[in-house]
């Protein structure tokens, strides 16, 4: 494994979206490899915090950066997959194109694409199962269909900080199984894995987690933060053991 | 054989003997191939009610130009760099849904270009000239004056193709793939804008929208890729023009109406003959899903 440096590093954090706070006092240091698992209900600040670290919202008050800059401010080496990915029945684009547009940061207006490039746009195709339907329009495709396209196109920018927005939703068990092998194979390569996700059972490999509900509730390796009185305060109730 | 092509005649005599509809038929083609480029994006970023202000918020221009004598070209590009900073200024600032305030701004700007021109003493001749333009008074000048508009169009097009499609896309997907957002969009809005002053004169400004939109959506009907969407806009524009053309010599009919009439036609038909298609395709999803492992 490649030696391990911070990528993430954010210290009294408060984000939110305009004047709105929905999440404060985040601290946290993250290293190349590790996995960060968010977990919290709908509006407890999990997009936002991806939002924020992506550098599509600013934050509010404290510090952050990501590989050392502001976030945002190198969108060759950060991959973001939003929650609801597009699905519009206008756009001509078949599956392959979508993907393609994965390695526009690396190509910005002029370069050609190369070999090299539509090497990498087949292998992220294969490693998410969207191989067979590459040819079809994103019209055309089934939500689980349109998801793993997506999900290609983040992982064709080869980044180095990988933020996931439920990237499971609208997948089935193979595809879950798939997109966790995937993650494992990227931490694998040095890459750092931010993912926000509704299932604790997401959190077992992680790094560390962190619990959301408007506040940081938890967070530290799962074994700590996923405490019975922590996911009471998240999510209101407890797992059944 | 001699026979059936004097049959055929109809179809193209008109262009070989009359010069004043070969330049129409020429500078026609010009618009459809500018509207299909800067449509294409109209169309895949969905800035068609935008696209019809930018259209009406050039009339002031136009009229005021008319009204000191100066080309009505250099009038409407100035009524659309302030439309433009218009459209810019309400989407960022104003507290309403931007269609409502879009909307108001571009009734406002027809209700203006309307007073100035009642104002000049040919109003009639001046305003139905500017809403539905002139295709059958083209001079060589004006054809000069299209493939400039054709050239940097396309370079538009050509340089930041990627970002638009990004763009049409997400706008967070192009910001995170490190490009800025407001400059391509201003950008997009820009060539749109070059596009309408580009062609107003042939179709007027009411219908403009029709040749910016009709055949990049029968494109994006047809297409499963950009170029291709792009490429069927074009050939269904031109091939507009020369049917609208043809109609207007030999029924007497509004040139440019009739243009862009055969182009919202030819999208209808496309549409309906596209439909099963389109059904088929979602009946399918649920099957396709079962399978995508």
């Amino acid at each position: 494994m490649p030696t391990s440096h911070v990528t993430i590093s954010a210290s009294q954090l408060d984000i939110g979206h305009g004047l709105h706070t929905v999440a404060h006092d985040i601290n946290m240091q993250m290293h190349s490899g590790e996995l960060l698992v968010l977990i919290g209900t709908n509006g407890s600040g999990k997009s936002t915090l991806l939002k924020t670290l992506a550098g599509m919202i600013a934050p509010i008050r404290g510090e952050v950066t990501v590989l050392g800059t502001q976030p945002g401010g190198s969108p060759r080496r950060v991959a973001y997959l939003p929650q609801h990915p597009v699905s519009s029945h206008t756009l001509p684009l078949r599956a392959r194109d979508i993907v393609a547009m994965g390695r526009y940061a690396h190509l910005g207006l002029f370069r050609r694409a190369q070999k090299a490039d539509r090497l990498i746009v087949e292998d992220t195709m294969h490693r998410t199962g969207a191989t067979e339907f590459a040819e079809s329009p994103l019209r055309d495709l089934s939500g689980g269909q349109q998801q793993r396209t997506h999900l290609a196109q983040v992982l064709a920018r080869q980044a180095e900080v990988l933020l996931l927005d439920e990237p499971t939703a609208g997948l089935d068990l193979s595809g879950k199984y798939a997109i966790a092998e995937i993650i494992a194979a990227e931490r694998a390569r040095g890459v750092t894995v931010v993912l926000a996700t509704h299932d604790l059972q997401d959190a077992e490999s992680a790094t560390a987690v962190m619990l959301l509900a408007q506040r940081v509730v938890a967070f530290g390796p799962p074994s700590v933060a996923l405490s019975d009185d922590n996911v009471r305060a998240c999510f209101g109730f407890t797992q059944p053991h | 054989m001699i026979s059936q092509f004097a049959l055929l005649e109809p179809l193209w005599e008109p262009f070989s003997s009359n010069e004043f509809l070969r330049n129409a038929l020429l500078a026609s083609s010009l618009v459809a191939i500018i509207c299909a480029i800067a449509g294409t994006y109209v169309v895949l970023r969905g800035l068609s009610f935008i696209g019809d202000a930018l259209a009406h918020g050039v009339i002031p221009g136009i009229a005021i130009a008319l009204l000191f004598g100066v080309p009505g070209v250099i009038g409407a590009a100035i009524g659309a760099v302030v439309m433009m900073g218009g459209v810019a200024t309400i989407t960022a600032k104003v507290r309403l849904s931007s269609d409502t305030a879009i909307g108001l701004l571009f009734v406002g700007m027809l209700a203006l270009g309307v007073i100035i021109t009642s104002r000049s003493t040919s109003f009639v001749g001046d305003i139905t000239r500017i809403l539905f333009g002139e295709l059958l008074g083209v001079a060589a000048a004006d054809l000069g004056w299209q493939i400039v508009v054709l050239v940097v169009v396309a370079g538009i097009a050509i340089v930041a193709h990627r970002p638009f499609v990004l763009m049409s896309l997400d706008d967070g997907l192009a910001r995170t793939s490190g490009f800025s957002v407001k400059f391509f969009h201003g950008l997009m809005l820009a060539m749109v804008a070059m596009a309408i002053v580009g062609s107003f004169q042939l179709v007027g400004t009411l219908l403009v929208l029709g040749m910016l939109i009709a055949p990049a959506a029968t494109g994006a009907l047809l297409a499963r890729r950009v170029s291709t969407m792009m490429a069927t806009a074009t050939v269904f524009g031109v091939v507009s023009s020369y049917v609208g053309l043809l109609a207007s010599y030999h029924f007497d009919l509004a040139a440019g109406a009739s243009i862009v009439f055969t182009a919202v036609y030819l999208f209808g038909f496309v549409a309906v003959l596209t439909i099963p298609r389109r059904l088929r395709g979602h009946r399918e999803l649920p099957h396709q899903h079962e399978h995508a492992h």
